[in-house]
């Protein structure tokens, strides 16, 4: 590192990343009002980047940071307006973060590029389609079946079970299906896995889509582009069944969900699993020949990555308040892929800031900053049309010029600039949450 | 998955187990391919009593499938030589169509053309199509995969599908996000003639027609000029051709251009067979002629154009018989049995790795 570096006690930290996190500041600040997001709370989170950009080399104080963060999840809801916009998005957004920590199990740890996770998304959402709501009419005589849910729900034509069994229908579901689709792709090299990931997820895509054809004993499969709708909203044990005005609980039952991915990831990645994971990316020959069982470390990856997407699946179908079947497209993997890619593969960190960032582009900042962007300038076109044209073009910069991603996994970063000057790709870390938010 | 399971069946009693699994690798995915026209040449007589509307099928699958062929060509091209998935090769194609019915309006051509005027148009067409998407898809090359060479072989992959995106999105803005008509410049559905039932259109003749020469000159190009030679010689082994003084980065470059090239001859035979042109049409034809590379084995010119026609006729039975909305779902499944059964192709792939 040549340039000058500025002596913070305890660490040292170069100019450019101060200049950065100064610059961080305004742009937080003007982002959170952008997206309705308290602006005090905005100023929070970017205190608890800073202290962390700052103090990266000190373990507790990283580690107290993360703690911290996690505080200003939980306590966020309360300083926004229930019903508003942010947390609509902002539940959307840990929704997406555990698709993306599902398919950085896979990807990341794994080193397996999997195309077709939609198909995840497809089978949970699905099963939530199945079993929380009026689309098997004549289950139980056409008086309905329900299991441990309350009123109205109970009373209602159709299978209706609670939201918990649902969760667990999904991850046994896509857990199957998720080695299932492994399976072929065992013998295959790299870019081959890629190809035939994603015809199995066009292949579900296209039974969702068409499932209305496909009819066993008078009941279709699925409903087809209609969809299925409306499903039951979660209904949890002791609590009042969730309102759709009122998003404080969905924010929360999501932000559960990633905590708990959260914790199967860095507990994961630390196993005994993990680390045939990582020998398995770095190669497989190698880690063949130490002792790694490749089908059952593949197969796993697979079907762990697969849960994931089976419960936000699920938990989306809810919140959305539909399973349709227009979202299933491969659009939607590379998406995920993208988060992931942008985070960092195999970084958690990194890939819980790529989903955010990216939901929040997707969601908010496309369709209602920026849309007039153009009209502005005299140009006639839809920006919401060009959204994936604009993560394509962020796929595209990322891996030309920081393919290790905004927060790099260690390991993987000394993969990359391995033979590479040392000192030519890094970046603090700081810069990174300035190139997210730029 | 059922013929599978015929070819196990038949020569189940003679020996072990291994010995079955040997003739599913050997003739497994001959009978998967023979499978949808044998059934359906069977329904055909007992319910007809001719094999018409198969050979309508056939046709019109062939000549579909010589598009697809020319696309495959430039998948695997690239893949012989960099051994990249070039994802964007099927917005290549698209941007070619795109170019083409831009220049139809813009050269004035329209159905009611002379024919002397139409045949210089469409040349001048195919010229400045070729060249346009020969062109982008060096771009391509230059922007998105030279500076990953030596990066982990996903990396390379992603920013093709990224460039994949944003070629799409590039069509949205060019010509809208739906589905477009242009001109039926030939008169594609016109009989020319009919031989026992079966019709060949003029769009099927202008579609063979124009795919029989263009794959003769590459694969003459190819395996003659100094340049093919150049191209073989960094397949087989970039650093014994760095050596033997093949600039590696050029001849690559000029494999993208070829490519290219074709997938914009594709894009325009593809607008007058098909006379409408969307911005999804790309990724479609990408994972069509993908598997048509595939089945052919990946590397291989002569396998790349059966593979191409193969998948046609496939595809044309099933959007006939099963029905177009199950037509992706059918290739992609062919696709992965392929990846099951034979991974090298047909006729053998011929890669680095393949030895």
């Amino acid at each position: 590192m040549s340039s000058a570096a500025a002596a913070v006690r305890g660490t040292h930290v170069e100019n450019r990343t101060l200049i950065a996190l100064a610059v961080a500041l305004p742009v937080t600040l003007w982002m959170a009002s952008q997206i309705e997001m308290n602006l005090f709370m905005g100023f929070v989170l970017w205190a608890l980047i800073a202290v962390r950009t700052v103090f990266h080399e000190n373990r507790r104080v990283v580690r107290g940071t993360l703690v911290a963060l996690l505080v200003w999840a939980i306590v966020l809801p309360f300083f926004q307006e229930s019903g508003g916009g942010f947390i609509e998005d902002a539940t959307l957004a840990l929704a997406y973060t555990c698709f993306a920590l599902g398919l950085n199990i896979v990807v990341g740890f794994a080193g397996l590029l999997d195309l077709g996770y939609v198909a995840f998304f497809a089978l949970g959402s699905l099963t939530a389609g199945w079993f929380m709501s009026g689309f098997f009419s004549s289950a139980g005589g056409g008086e309905g079946f329900s299991l441990l849910v309350g009123e109205p729900a109970s009373t209602l034509p159709g299978i209706h079970m609670n939201f918990l069994l649902v969760i667990l229908i999904a991850i046994v579901i896509t857990t199957i299906a998720g080695m299932l689709i492994g399976l072929p792709t065992l013998r295959l090299r790299g870019d081959y896995i890629a190809i035939v990931t994603l015809a199995f997820g066009e292949i579900i895509g296209r039974i969702v889509i068409n499932g209305d054809e496909l009819v066993v004993r008078g009941q279709k499969l699925t409903n087809g582009r209609q969809g299925i709708t409306p499903i039951d909203k979660i209904d949890l044990p002791f609590l009042e069944p969730f309102q759709s005005l009122e998003l404080r609980p969905w924010y929360f039952v999501a932000l559960t969900m990633v905590f708990i991915a959260l914790f199967v990831n860095y507990r994961l990645r630390d196993s005994r699993l993990g680390r045939a994971w990582i020998a398995l990316r770095e190669d497989e020959v190698a880690a063949a020949s130490m002792g790694v069982p490749l089908v059952k470390t593949k197969l796993l990856a697979y079907g762990t990555g697969a849960a994931f997407g089976g419960v936000a699946g699920a938990f989306l179908a809810s919140y959305l308040n539909t399973v349709n079947a227009d979202q299933f497209q491969f659009a939607f993997s590379i998406f995920v892929l993208a988060m992931v890619i942008l985070g960092g593969l195999g970084s958690i960190e990194g890939v819980m800031l790529g989903a955010i960032v990216l939901s929040f582009i997707n969601n908010n900042l496309i369709p209602d900053v920026f849309n007039d962007y153009p009209s502005k300038v005299g140009l006639d076109f839809d920006l919401t049309e060009l959204s994936f044209g604009i993560f394509g073009f962020l796929l595209v910069i990322m891996m030309v010029l920081r393919p290790e991603g905004l927060i790099p996994e260690r390991r993987r970063k000394l993969e990359l600039t391995e033979g590479v000057g040392a000192g030519d790709t890094e970046l603090g870390p700081a810069e990174a949450m300035y190139e997210a938010r730029a | 998955m059922e013929a599978s399971t015929e070819a196990a069946r038949l020569p189940v009693k003679r020996n072990t187990w291994d010995r079955v699994r040997g003739y599913i690798g050997e003739y497994g995915l001959i009978a998967l391919l023979l499978a949808l026209p044998v059934v359906y040449g069977i329904q055909d007589i007992s319910q007809d009593g001719s094999l018409a509307r198969l050979g309508n099928n056939i046709v019109d699958g062939l000549s579909n499938g010589s598009i697809w062929a020319l696309v495959a060509l430039g998948y695997t091209l690239v893949y012989g030589i960099i051994e990249l998935i070039n994802f964007a090769h099927g917005e290549v194609f698209m941007i070619g169509s795109l170019v083409s019915a831009g220049l139809f309006s813009t050269l004035g051509l329209t159905a009611s053309t002379g024919i002397g005027g139409l045949i210089l148009g469409l040349l001048l067409t195919l010229v400045l199509a070729m060249l346009a998407s020969g062109s982008l898809n060096t771009m391509i090359e230059r922007v998105a995969y030279r500076p990953l060479r030596n990066a982990p072989k996903l990396a390379p992959l992603i920013t093709a599908i990224g460039f994949s995106f944003i070629l799409q999105n590039v069509g949205i803005l060019w010509i809208g996000g739906s589905p477009e008509g242009i001109p039926d410049l030939i008169d594609a559905q016109k009989e020319l003639f009919n031989i026992g039932g079966v019709s060949i259109s003029r769009g099927d003749v202008l579609a063979i027609a124009a795919t029989i020469p263009l794959v003769l000159l590459l694969t003459t190009f190819i395996s003659q000029s100094r340049l093919g030679r150049a191209m073989r010689a960094t397949a087989q082994d970039p650093e014994a051709a760095r050596l033997m003084g093949i600039n590696v980065d050029t001849t690559i470059s000029l494999t993208f251009l070829i490519g290219g090239i074709m997938a914009g001859a594709a894009g325009l035979i593809y607008a007058l067979y098909q006379t409408t042109i969307w911005f999804l049409q790309g990724f479609q034809a990408g994972l069509i002629a993908f598997t048509a590379a595939v089945m052919g084995g990946i590397g291989n010119l002569q396998g790349a154009v059966l593979g191409g026609l193969i998948i046609g006729i496939i595809q044309q039975i099933s959007d006939n018989r099963i029905g177009g909305e199950w037509t992706p779902a059918i290739v992609f499944a062919y696709l992965v049995m392929i990846m099951v059964f034979r991974p090298s192709g047909l006729l053998g792939e011929e890669t680095r790795e393949a030895g």
